[in-house]
């Protein structure tokens, strides 16, 4: 059986984007159960640390400089650099790092 | 609403690291996109449609296996669940008269990075924050992809594993400084760290997915927290 790529296309297409337009649109109105809204409210927090580590140190080529961007990351963030700056910072700190270490 | 214009050139400005990471990113699904038997274009429009990087990694490595459509479909919903929660958490950021169309749209890229931007505004989002980011990030993230199709391998790898870590380093930015106001916060980093680090080396959980995993531990850490330590009604624009 043959399979055409543009469908294939298609059908990532419209999983992807129910799964993020759904709830946007249902729920319109502001969630007044605090345990609901306390649990929206940590889950960015959670999210993205969890996906931030251990990943950090397996998308680089060695391990130790995916730790030393993410150390360099916490602590400039800590300090209140910007965005840009900390995502910058952590892609320099692997290119140094990995001069050495690669 | 006459600071549309100004959260539209905001949002542009955060989009930048957005999109030169997406480009890295993308570049290298393009090399598994090519792997799958997908033309430049393809890839290209694969990516300008689904804005996903885990969700499209493992549904071209299906494709590639000679998956079925319902197979990818299952795999796509799976991987992409989590924008699902994220999506729960930004319609809490819509003032309740955000209209139809402003829905629809900003739902066509809630991904990781544009979520946690989002969601980091004080107060109610402006729309058009968002599509600022969008502006400059769905270039990067679908030129990428059609970049690393064609140029496979040209760039250094390590230049591909510097600009690898642009993503986390963004993340870091979005959560560390409120977790540097709230110790509820940096507790819950470090705990869904150690977590995160722990399911990801217990031999028992290896087989499941990374996209997952992160579900799984969002939904029972989140939980845990907000049980354990409901937040205070002045606090939700945080």
């Amino acid at each position: 059986m043959t399979h055409n790529i543009w469908l294939y296309i298609l059908v990532m297409a419209a999983v992807t984007y129910l799964i993020r337009v759904t709830p946007l649109v249902l729920i319109r109105r502001e969630i007044t159960n605090r345990t609901i809204r306390s649990f929206l409210y940590y889950v960015p927090y959670v999210t993205l640390a969890v996906m931030t580590f251990p990943a950090i140190t397996e998308a680089t080529q060695t391990p130790l400089s995916g730790f030393l961007a993410l150390a360099a990351g916490i602590v400039l963030a800590w300090l209140g650099v910007s965005l840009f700056g900390v995502a910058v910072v952590s892609c320099l700190v692997v290119l140094i790092a990995e001069f050495f270490l690669v | 609403m006459n600071d549309n214009r100004t959260c539209f050139g905001r949002g542009m400005k955060d989009g930048i690291p957005i999109a030169t990471g997406y480009f890295a990113v993308a570049f290298t699904l393009g090399i598994t996109a090519r792997n799958a038997g997908f033309s430049a274009l393809q890839a290209m429009v694969a990516s300008l449609t689904n804005n996903a990087s885990a969700g499209e990694y493992a549904a071209f490595a299906l494709i590639a296996s000679g998956a079925g459509y319902l197979e990818v479909a299952v795999m796509t919903l799976v991987a992409n669940a989590r924008y699902l929660l994220m999506s729960c958490a930004l319609s809490q950021k819509l003032h309740p008269s955000v209209p139809l169309g402003h829905r629809l749209l900003i739902g066509y890229d809630v991904t990781d990075e544009i979520f946690g931007i989002s969601v980091a505004r004080p107060g109610y989002l402006n729309p058009w924050y968002t599509y600022g980011a969008m502006a400059v990030a769905i270039p990067g993230w679908s030129l990428g992809t059609l970049l690393g199709v064609i140029m496979g391998n040209i760039l250094p790898l390590r230049v591909v594993s510097a600009l690898s870590v642009g993503l986390y380093g963004m993340f870091l930015a979005i959560i560390i400084p409120p977790a540097r106001k709230s110790r509820i916060i940096a507790g819950l980093v470090a705990v869904s760290f150690a977590a995160s680090y722990a399911v990801s080396r217990l031999s028992l959980l290896s087989g499941i997915s990374s996209g997952m995993k992160t579900i799984l531990l969002t939904v029972v850490l989140s939980l845990a927290a907000a049980i354990l330590f409901p937040v205070k009604e002045d606090q939700h624009d945080a």
